[in-house]
C-alpha cells in the first residue's frame, strides 16, 4: 500500500516530461474526472443491463407466459392469451390444497423460528461475555453455509424410521415417533434449515436497546416478564418481521425439502416443478409460479408499514 | 430478565439450540465414514472405501467439474458487475438509485423457484438450450447481489478524499485504480468472491431450472438421495465434500472481511 502510494507521488514529480500517451491518458482520465456523469453511465451500464436484459426481462417472460396455454394435442405452447391456467388452479381442489398447506407451513415454520430465535438472540445479545458471542455467531453462520443439501439429507436420516431419533426413543422406552416423511417432517426441517436467518436480524434488533431502557423499566417496577412484553418486544418486532421475510419466502419457494422427507405431500414448488421437467407445460408452472409471486408481494407491503425495512 | 434463574434458563434455551443447530451437521459428516451401505442408526462400523468408489465415479467427477466450472465462471461476472455497481451506487447520486439497489435485493427476496422459472421460462421463448453457459447466467444472477454487498459495505467505510488525494498528486485515472481504490478494496472482493463462490457451488433451486439434463454435484446429489439404494455411501462422500469446499471458502471470507485493511474512518 505505502508502495503503490509513494510510486504515485513519483509519478506527479515527473507528470511534466510525460510522454504523449501518458498525457493523453492523463487527459482521459481529468476529461472523466470531471464529467462524473460519464463514470458514472460506465459503471452502470453493464450490470443494469444485465439485470434489466436477463432477470427482469425474465420475470416479465415469466408473467406473460403464464397467460398462454399448451396445445393439448401437439403440448406446444400457443401464444394467445387465456386465463386458463389461472382458472384451472382456481377451481381445482388439489391445487388449491397445495397452495394453501405451502402457505400453513410457511407461516407456521415462521413462528417456530420466532419462538426459538427470541431467548437465543437475547441470550446472545445481552447476556453473553464478547468472547461467548463470537463463538455463537460461528454456531449461527455454520449452519448458515454449510450445503442446504446435506442439513436437509441429515435430518432424513435423522427422522427416518431407522434413524438416530426412533433409535433414541427406542432406548427411552418410548413409542416411535413416526414423523417420517410426513409434514411434521417438513415443518421440523424448514425451522432447522431456515432458523439462522431469523436469529440474525432479532439479534441485530436485541443489540439496538440501549440498556437504560431496560434499567429504566425497572426502575419504574416492571419486573422481568413485563419488561420482555412491553420493552423488548415492541423494539424487537421490526427484527422479527425483518427475519420472518427470510423464513416465509424461503419456505414458500421450496420444493426440495418436501420432495426428501414430505412423503409426497406436494408444496407450491413441486407442482411446478413437475410441470417445468415431466410434463413440460411452462404456462401453468409459470401461473402457478406467480402464487407465491403474490403471497411475497402482499407480504412485503406489510412489513414494509411494520417497519421491517428499516431493521434488514 | 434480572433473576438468576431466568439468566440460567436462557443460557440453557441457548445451549440446546446450538446443539441443534449444530448436530445435524456433524452426524452428516460422521456418516461419510459409515462402513455400511444403509444409512440406518447406529453405525455398525467405519471404513474411507466410499471415499476412494466416490472418486473412480464418472458421475461424480463430471458433475464436480460442471460446479466448478459454473462457480468460477459466475464468480468471475459477479465480481466485474457487482463492484461497478456498487461503485457507481456509492459514488454517484443519479435518477433511479434507490431503484438499482432495490432491483438488485430482488434475487435474494423472492424465492428462488420464482428466478429459476422465470430463467427458464425465457431461454425457452428466445430458443435458448440449457448449457453450462445458461448455470452461470442463474448463478451470476444472485452471485453479483453478494460482491455488490460486500463491495459497498467497504466502500462506505473508506473516504472517497484518498481518490481526490491520488489525483491531486498527479496520478491518472488507472494509477489511482490499481495503487488506491484496489488495495483498499482487495480483501472486500476477495471475500465477496469466495462467498459468491460458496453460493454458486451450493446452490440447487435455481440451478435445477437452468441446467437441463446436465449435472452439478448438488444436483447429482438430490437425484442420487432420491433414487437411493447402492449409491448412497457415496452421496455421504459428495456431501462431505460439498461441505468442506462451501465452509472453507466462507471461513477464509470472513477472515479477510474483518481485515479491514489500512483505511479506515475512526
Amino acid at each position: 500500500m505505502g508502495n503503490g502510494l509513494a510510486r504515485g507521488e513519483g509519478v506527479s514529480v515527473v507528470a511534466g516530461g510525460r510522454s504523449g500517451w501518458a498525457a493523453r491518458r492523463l487527459r482521459l482520465s481529468a476529461g472523466l474526472w470531471r464529467r462524473p456523469w460519464l463514470r458514472a453511465v460506465a459503471l452502470l451500464t453493464p450490470p443494469a443491463a444485465w439485470f434489466v436484459v436477463i432477470y427482469l426481462a425474465a420475470l416479465v417472460a415469466l408473467f406473460v407466459s403464464a397467460f398462454w396455454a399448451l396445445d393439448p394435442l401437439t403440448s406446444k405452447i400457443v401464444h394467445s392469451w387465456t386465463f386458463d391456467n389461472f382458472t384451472q388452479i382456481f377451481e381445482s381442489s388439489t391445487y388449491r390444497t397445495i397452495a394453501f398447506r405451502t402457505i400453513g407451513i410457511a407461516a407456521a415454520v415462521t413462528l417456530t423460528c420466532a419462538v426459538v430465535a427470541l431467548p437465543f438472540a437475547y441470550f446472545m445479545a445481552r447476556i453473553a461475555s464478547p468472547r461467548l458471542r463470537t463463538i455463537l455467531f460461528v454456531v449461527i453462520l455454520v449452519p448458515l453455509w454449510v450445503s442446504y443439501l446435506a442439513r436437509v439429507y441429515s435430518w432424513k436420516l435423522i427422522l427416518a424410521q431407522d434413524g438416530l431419533l426412533n433409535w433414541t426413543l427406542d432406548k427411552l422406552h418410548l413409542p416411535n415417533a413416526g414423523v417420517a416423511y410426513s409434514s411434521w417432517a417438513m415443518w421440523i426441517v424448514f425451522s432447522y434449515v431456515w432458523l439462522p436467518f431469523m436469529i440474525l436480524p432479532v439479534y441485530a434488533a436485541m443489540e439496538r436497546i440501549p440498556d437504560s431502557y431496560l434499567e429504566a423499566s425497572s426502575d419504574l417496577g416492571a419486573r422481568g416478564w413485563r419488561t420482555m412484553r412491553s420493552v423488548v418486544l415492541p423494539l424487537v418486532f421490526p427484527g422479527l418481521v425483518a427475519g420472518s421475510i427470510f423464513t416465509f419466502s424461503l419456505t414458500l419457494g421450496d420444493f426440495i425439502t418436501p420432495q426428501l422427507v414430505g412423503g409426497g405431500k406436494q408444496f407450491i414448488g413441486n407442482v411446478v416443478y413437475g410441470n417445468v421437467g415431466v410434463a413440460g407445460n411452462i404456462p401453468f408452472a409459470a401461473a402457478y409460479a406467480t402464487i407465491p409471486m403474490m403471497v411475497m408481494a402482499i407480504y412485503l407491503v406489510i412489513a414494509r408499514r411494520l417497519g421491517a425495512f428499516e431493521a434488514l | 430478565m434480572r433473576t438468576n434463574g431466568s439468566r440460567v434458563a436462557l443460557g440453557v434455551w441457548t445451549g440446546l439450540v446450538t446443539v441443534f443447530l449444530l448436530f445435524p451437521i456433524v452426524l452428516i459428516m460422521v456418516y461419510a465414514f459409515n462402513k455400511a451401505t444403509v444409512q440406518s442408526w447406529p453405525i455398525t462400523g467405519f471404513s474411507i472405501k466410499w471415499f476412494t468408489k466416490a472418486w473412480h465415479n464418472q458421475e461424480i467427477r463430471d458433475a464436480l467439474w460442471l460446479s466448478l466450472k459454473a462457480g468460477l465462471l459466475s464468480t468471475g461476472i459477479a465480481i466485474l458487475l457487482g463492484t461497478a455497481a456498487a461503485f457507481a451506487v456509492h459514488r454517484f447520486r443519479f435518477f433511479g438509485r434507490e431503484v438499482v439497489s432495490f432491483v438488485l435485493i430482488l434475487p435474494l427476496a423472492l424465492p428462488g423457484i420464482v428466478t429459476g422459472m422465470a430463467l427458464n421460462s425465457s431461454f425457452t421463448v428466445a430458443g435458448i438450450d440449457l448449457s453450462l453457459w445458461t448455470i452461470v447466467v442463474g448463478h451470476a444472477t444472485f452471485c453479483i447481489v453478494i460482491v455488490y454487498n460486500n463491495a459497498l459495505a467497504r466502500l462506505r467505510r473508506t473516504q472517497s478524499s484518498l481518490v481526490e488525494a491520488s489525483m491531486d498528486l498527479g496520478a491518472d485515472g488507472w494509477q489511482t485504480f490499481r495503487f488506491v481504490t484496489l488495495p483498499v478494496m482487495s480483501t472486500a472482493l476477495v471475500s465477496g468472491a469466495l462467498l459468491a463462490f460458496a453460493l454458486s457451488f451450493d446452490e440447487v433451486i435455481v440451478t435445477y431450472f437452468t441446467a437441463g439434463a446436465q449435472n452439478t454435484l448438488p444436483l447429482w446429489i438430490l437425484g442420487a438421495i432420491r433414487h437411493g439404494g447402492s449409491t448412497l455411501p457415496q452421496v455421504n462422500v459428495a456431501v462431505l465434500v460439498v461441505i468442506l469446499l462451501t465452509l472453507i471458502p466462507v471461513a477464509i471470507s470472513v477472515r479477510f472481511a474483518r481485515d479491514t485493511g489500512v483505511l479506515r474512518r475512526r
